[in-house]
């Protein structure tokens, strides 16, 4: 049987050649998602801005969004923020809490909404309901920074440990990439942002870090094979060398998360695209932004050598005296 | 390295099937049959977002313990300077800005007033602090300020008892398993899966429900009363929502009352005569003889029920109240009636508890997310086995096999936890995310022994190299992976950290599906067959 070859045999594919213009895209591409997160801002879910979110599914095959939006505006609680998720007859329905204070009053929204939906449009269905005080938001907000901040630093310093200063410093920036990057779809596409995006974006984080270790391992292995090899021939033939098993692995994952994308539960869409794209992005970034960093940082072939220790110097000087 | 004598296949085989078979009690219901009960049934417990159900953050206010603090503080010094032989007279009393101060009328009595007021403080914390400081300034005034650690040792008491009630209060609303935790110092999180309303949850755990028996002033001038005006003595409470004194003011004697904690029962019936619901009340001894007291020296004169320093009925004492019995009616309907039952059987919680977050899932939407989750996790696995197979042949046979049986060894160890690991949404994403994670390490090895083929190894020699040279590898994508799940653990709640452990589990048993049975099985057929050359 002949097998499936996604990378043929031996391919001698030279990444590094255009490692500067490869930044400059990939920087600017960093900025444009800093500027846009700055001008557009993110679409942040309740779970960081607080407010009430209620998922309505209606009998009809398209949910009437202008009719529902008027109804709910005529309530006198405030402008709704009114999306279509998953199929076309469910939307979600984001409110502000009228007074933080007082929970009896927002009870009271969410009971007149409902009544009010039903009332107009029978058979509609709330799947979920979920509110949020503004503390509690604020709260979330903050652990999902720190986390995410404590994910990458914690990381990076396992890979400092793990290999060499270089090799962390090089994973922090890729990371940072593939984070900015991230969040900047987000920015772009205005899908809600919500607490499983940050989970979505550390699992991320943990899945794009793989590419990177792999290429690395193969880096260290090939630093103490070729000694006289020039660095960036020696990068390019690790990546090379790695490079179907990169594919391979990118591929099957992908697999696998487009039919949770495309058939599952429409609840985590979001979650599911995130984790995707930054599959793409984080399989990029090992190549094009973590590897040709340890040129620039000065990787040599004595980097893996064990320095000299004092007593071994001691030693030799000695022997070289007598 | 190729080499597995029979008792490690045995050992081998004997872990992963144990766990691997815990898992199919879970997937036979959630298939839609029965599991004979009479088999050992390790049962996934799925989370609110898959369930359904409810989910509500409670909060308590530190101020509020601080402000009742100070109130039976000022209650408790002057009683005891009242009792202190010789008596102790002092005046100017003020509660402002969260400390207690007053004076002494007669500077030389500071030294006594210490000693009476010292025992009044207790010990807080483990470093020797007390509850309060007492200072003297200006040779006579007092000064009684409430310690961090005293207050932090109060808010702790006060949600400990919180706690309780709300756990009283709701396994009295017969729904089945809720789960009811502490969180941080000042917060309760109560989740009750198959509830779709929160709302009668909440107006149960909303309600304080601290219940008083007050005399009516009727010395007040009824325009005084209107403008907030009490005649020395007395105190004006509003009428409750809903009751037939909504919207107007009653004066009522601030002492002599009786509280409603010494009640020994409280049940929704119905008056006999007006068929109106009501909840009926009996007293504990103690309780039932203050109360005839009260009754009998009093019949004649209306008396209040305050519920939460508002009004629900006053009625007139028509006769002494001898039995210890006694009915409250206030306009319920059955449902709030039977509602303020449970709350004073309960007892009243010793801080008010507001919602601060509150979710709410229908068992529908549960539902349809568990269904399209298994439809996208049975075809991400077709894919992902052509894919293998396609790539790999043999190898990917094996592969495949290791996933299978990593799939069911991750629902197997969620079996066993039970109760302590539940299965959300997000963990769904994260069985899918380890299918397509997990081949990983079998893409390493497969790469490699490819690549010491290509360098012209034999194939035991190559199979043995491609294992151990991409051991370091897999170890380490691996721990970085496990790192952002323990974050995502400690900082994340509910789904997210669902979606944590099943990612953590899942790093475990792919790692031992995919490198240790893989292993096991490919030495198995190198042995057997003796290949002189592998399709890879």
């Amino acid at each position: 049987m002949k097998l499936l070859k996604l990378i043929p045999d031996n391919t001698n594919i030279k990444f590094l050649r255009w490692r500067v213009p490869f930044y400059g895209v990939s920087i600017l591409l960093m900025i444009a998602s800093i500027v846009l997160v700055f001008t557009q801002g993110l679409n942040l879910g309740v779970d960081f801005v607080g407010g009430q979110t209620i998922r309505i599914t209606f009998a009809e095959e398209v949910a009437p969004v202008a009719e529902a939006r008027q109804e709910i505006d005529a309530l006198g609680y405030g402008e709704p923020i009114i999306q279509q998720i998953g199929q076309p007859n469910q939307i979600s329905v984001r409110m502000k809490l009228p007074d933080e204070s007082d929970s009896a009053l927002s009870d009271r929204m969410v009971r007149d909404i409902r009544e009010t939906l039903e009332a107009n449009h029978p058979g509609v269905e709330i799947g979920s309901a979920r509110s949020v005080s503004g503390k509690v938001s604020n709260e979330l907000f903050r652990t999902g920074m720190i986390a995410l901040a404590l994910a990458m630093l914690g990381i990076s310093i396992y890979i400092w440990v793990r290999f060499e200063w270089q090799f962390g410093v090089g994973a922090l920036f890729a990371l940072a990439h593939d984070v900015t990057l991230t969040i900047g779809l987000f920015a772009l596409t205005q899908m809600e942002f919500d607490l499983s995006i940050v989970a979505a974006i550390l699992t991320l984080i943990g899945y794009s870090l793989n590419d990177n270790i792999v290429i690395y391992d193969r880096v260290r292995e090939n630093l103490t094979k070729y000694r006289k090899m020039p660095l960036p021939e020696l990068l390019d033939l690790s990546v090379n060398e790695t490079l179907s098993r990169t594919v391979v692995t990118s591929t099957s994952t992908i697999i696998t998360l487009a039919a949770l994308l495309l058939l599952g539960p429409d609840v985590i869409f979001g979650f599911t695209a995130a984790i995707i794209f930054g599959i793409f992005v984080g399989t990029y970034s090992s190549i094009f932004m973590a590897t040709p960093i340890l040129i620039w940082l000065g990787v040599t072939s004595d980097s893996f050598i064990p320095a000299e220790s004092r007593a071994d110097a001691q030693e030799r000087r000695v022997k070289g005296q007598a | 390295m190729l080499d597995f004598p029979p008792w490690k296949r045995l050992w081998l085989w004997g872990v992963s099937l144990f766990f691997a078979l815990a898992a199919i009690p879970s997937l036979v219901t959630l298939a839609g049959l029965t599991w004979p009960s009479v088999l050992p049934q390790p049962m996934i417990n799925l989370g609110l977002d898959l369930a359904g159900g409810s989910h509500l953050m409670l909060e308590a206010d530190p101020r509020q313990v601080a402000r009742q603090r100070l109130e039976t503080m000022e209650e408790s010094v002057r009683t005891a300077l009242r009792d202190a032989e010789p008596r102790i007279r002092v005046g100017d009393f003020s509660t402002a800005g969260g400390r207690l101060s007053f004076m002494l009328e007669d500077p030389s009595q500071v030294d006594a007033a210490r000693d009476v007021i010292e025992p009044l403080t207790t010990g807080a914390g483990l470093t020797g602090q007390r509850d309060w400081t007492i200072q003297v300034v200006d040779g006579n005034r007092f000064i009684l300020t409430q310690t961090r650690a005293g207050l932090d040792l109060a808010v702790e008491n006060a949600m400990e008892a919180a706690t309780e009630v709300v756990r009283k209060r709701i396994d009295a609303m017969g729904t089945r398993e809720p789960t009811i935790i502490r969180e941080g110092p000042e917060r309760i999180v109560v989740d009750v899966p198959g509830l779709k309303d929160p709302q009668a949850l909440k107006d149960l755990l909303g309600q304080t429900a601290e219940l008083e028996f007050k005399l009516v002033d009727q010395s007040a001038l009824p325009s005084d009363v209107a403008q907030g005006i009490a005649p020395p003595g007395s105190e004006i409470v509003p009428g409750a929502p809903g009751s037939d004194y909504e919207g107007t003011q009653i004066a009522v004697r601030r002492l002599g009352g009786i509280r409603g904690d010494s009640l020994v029962r409280a049940q929704q019936t119905y008056d006999p005569q007006t068929n109106e619901p009501v909840v009926s009340i009996t007293f504990d001894p103690q309780g039932g003889a203050r109360f005839a007291r009260l009754t009998s020296e009093n019949v004649g004169k209306p008396f209040a029920i305050i519920l939460d320093g508002q009004v629900i009925s006053a009625p007139n004492i028509n006769e002494p109240i001898i039995g210890g019995s006694a009915q409250i009616s206030g306009n319920f309907t059955a449902e709030t009636a039977n509602q303020l039952a449970i709350a004073l059987r309960s007892g009243a919680l010793p801080v008010d508890l507001t919602v601060v977050e509150e979710s709410s899932i229908s068992a529908e939407l549960g539902a349809d997310s568990i269904e399209k989750g298994a439809i996208a996790i049975i075809v991400g696995l077709v894919a992902l086995v052509l894919f293998m197979i396609l790539t790999y042949g043999r190898f990917g046979l094996y592969t495949i096999a290791a996933l299978v049986l990593n799939l069911f060894m991750i629902l197997g160890v969620l079996a066993l936890l039970g109760p302590l690991a539940a299965l959300t949404l997000p963990g769904i994403a994260g069985l899918v995310l380890t299918l397509g994670t997990a081949v990983d390490a079998n893409v390493l090895i497969n790469e490699r022994i490819r690549e010491e083929r290509a360098r012209g190894r034999r194939v035991v020699a190559a199979v043995e190299a491609g294992y151990k040279e991409s051991s370091s590898a897999i170890f380490d994508a691996n721990i970085t992976n496990v790192i952002a799940a323990l974050i995502m653990f400690v900082f994340g709640t509910g789904p997210v950290r669902g979606f944590a452990v099943v990612l953590t589990i899942g790093i475990v048993t792919s790692v031992f599906t995919a490198v240790t049975m893989t292993r096991m099985w490919v030495a198995g057929w190198l042995r057997r067959k003796r290949p002189a050359d592998i399709v890879l």
